[in-house]
């Protein structure tokens, strides 16, 4: 599988955010995208996920089902964590797995230790384990593309040594890895690219 | 189907245990069929003649301020963009929790019509026409109102703005749906004319609403 980005522009309300943004990924590839605030990080992801249309340029993903988009082969963990709180941890993280992925039954919640708060609302979570819960999609649907805007944030030492883990999992088998962040997330990035602002970068 | 399904249950779910389920929309049905002989007094020849469209409007109301549930707090804690990125259509998505908001809301009113539309003195011959009209026309009620929840997304408080764009369009259902459960009195009978009327809003709006509220959605990512 390979993600091509070729001259990526992204306008968003009449605003240019970034321009000519050209990258290659291939199998177990990492690509870390690092840059200022507002800089488009997020929107190059969403722009990778399909959730934001790309005023010019090409992406595409060779070697998948292509009857799916990119969205579809891809998780997309970003800045909202996607829980109700009127369900329980459990029910969270099954109802998207079902949704998702079409899996039957209930899922681990050992990966990112929530087995204990399993049957508690997801709104007496703190953030960091909201985040945990997030990032449990990661491993109850498997899918080659992970999409991840700042997944560290609100993360414990033990929380962020078990992504970093994943993430190297995920790399060995194959899987692809666009990553935003503001720290290093852990984890041997082959390709990096700044966003500077409006300038151009690759 | 599964992917659906599981949606589905969610949403039911959800509507239960944020106290939107079919016990408030009831409640809420009650209250306002409750207020109207109130309002108008206690003139039973003239409630039973307006039986049918009191309840129709209650009806109209109840949909209308439940009908921003199915995407707004969804769209807020970012599951709408995460449901774009499954494996079923928008479209699909758009069906199912329209779906999902009929059996909290238009079902469970549609079956109670009748206990409300006593208080209303209603003709127990026209009680059947009433449970008839309200059970095949609601689903519209709930997909217009999808339409205008999809197009009001990004709007805080879009309460108001919500009503403005769904009031209108739902005049013709609201016509034909009182039309059709008015017990043919004076006159031709026109109450199976306007119920395949009803029907037919109903089978459009199951087909173009969703349609259309998908784009609004995606066009609201852009």
């Amino acid at each position: 599988m390979k993600l091509s980005a070729e001259n990526l522009t992204c306008v968003r309300g009449g605003r240019t955010v970034f321009e000519n943004v050209s990258f290659e990924l291939a199998d177990g590839e990492a690509l870390l995208l690092t840059g200022p605030n507002g800089a488009g990080k997020s929107s190059l992801l969403r722009l990778i996920a399909g959730l934001v249309e790309p005023a010019a340029g090409n992406l595409r993903l060779t070697g998948h089902d292509s009857d799916l988009s990119i969205g579809q082969a891809s998780h997309f963990i970003g800045h909202a964590n996607a829980l109700k709180g009127a369900m329980s941890v459990q029910e969270n993280l099954d109802f998207w797995a079902r949704f998702l992925g079409g899996a039957e039954g209930s899922q681990s919640l050992e990966p990112f230790a929530l087995e204990a708060h399993a049957t508690i609302p997801a709104a007496l979570l703190s953030a960091g384990q909201s985040r945990r819960l997030a990032l449990l999609r990661l491993t109850a649907v498997p899918r080659r593309l992970w999409l991840l805007d700042e997944p560290t944030v609100g993360l414990d030492t033990a929380s962020l040594a078990t992504l970093v883990g994943l993430m190297e999992r995920h790399l060995a088998d194959g899987g692809l890895i666009i990553a935003a962040s503001h720290v290093d997330v852990g984890i041997a990035f082959k390709h990096r690219l700044e966003l500077a602002g409006r300038r151009a970068a690759s | 189907m599964n992917h659906l399904t599981a949606l589905v249950k969610r949403d039911l779910k959800l509507a239960y245990r944020l106290g939107g389920g079919a016990g408030t929309a009831i409640g809420f049905f009650l209250v306002v069929v409750t207020l109207l002989p109130l309002g108008i007094g206690p003139d039973s020849a003239l409630l039973s003649r307006i039986s049918a469209g009191a309840i129709w409007i209650a009806l109209l109301l109840s949909v209308l301020l439940s009908v921003d549930r199915i995407f707004q707090a969804d769209h807020e804690d970012g599951s709408l963009e995460l449901m774009l990125l499954g494996p079923v259509s928008l479209e699909m998505i758009v069906v199912s929790k329209t779906f999902a908001h009929w059996l909290t809301t238009g079902l469970p009113l549609a079956v109670t019509a009748p206990l409300f539309g006593v208080l209303l003195n209603i003709e127990p011959g026209a009680i059947g026409p009433l449970v008839l009209s309200t059970l095949i026309g609601s689903p519209a009620l709930s997909f217009l109102g999808a339409l205008g929840g999809a197009i009001t997304l990004g709007v805080r408080r879009g309460g108001l703005l919500l009503s403005l764009l769904i009031l209108p369009l739902y005049v013709p259902v609201l016509i034909f749906g009182v039309s059709a459960a008015s017990a043919s009195g004076a006159g031709p009978d026109i109450s199976t004319p306007s119920l395949l009327v009803l029907s037919a809003l109903s089978l459009a709006t199951l087909v173009l609403c969703p349609l259309a509220a998908a784009a609004a959605i995606r066009s609201h990512f852009r």
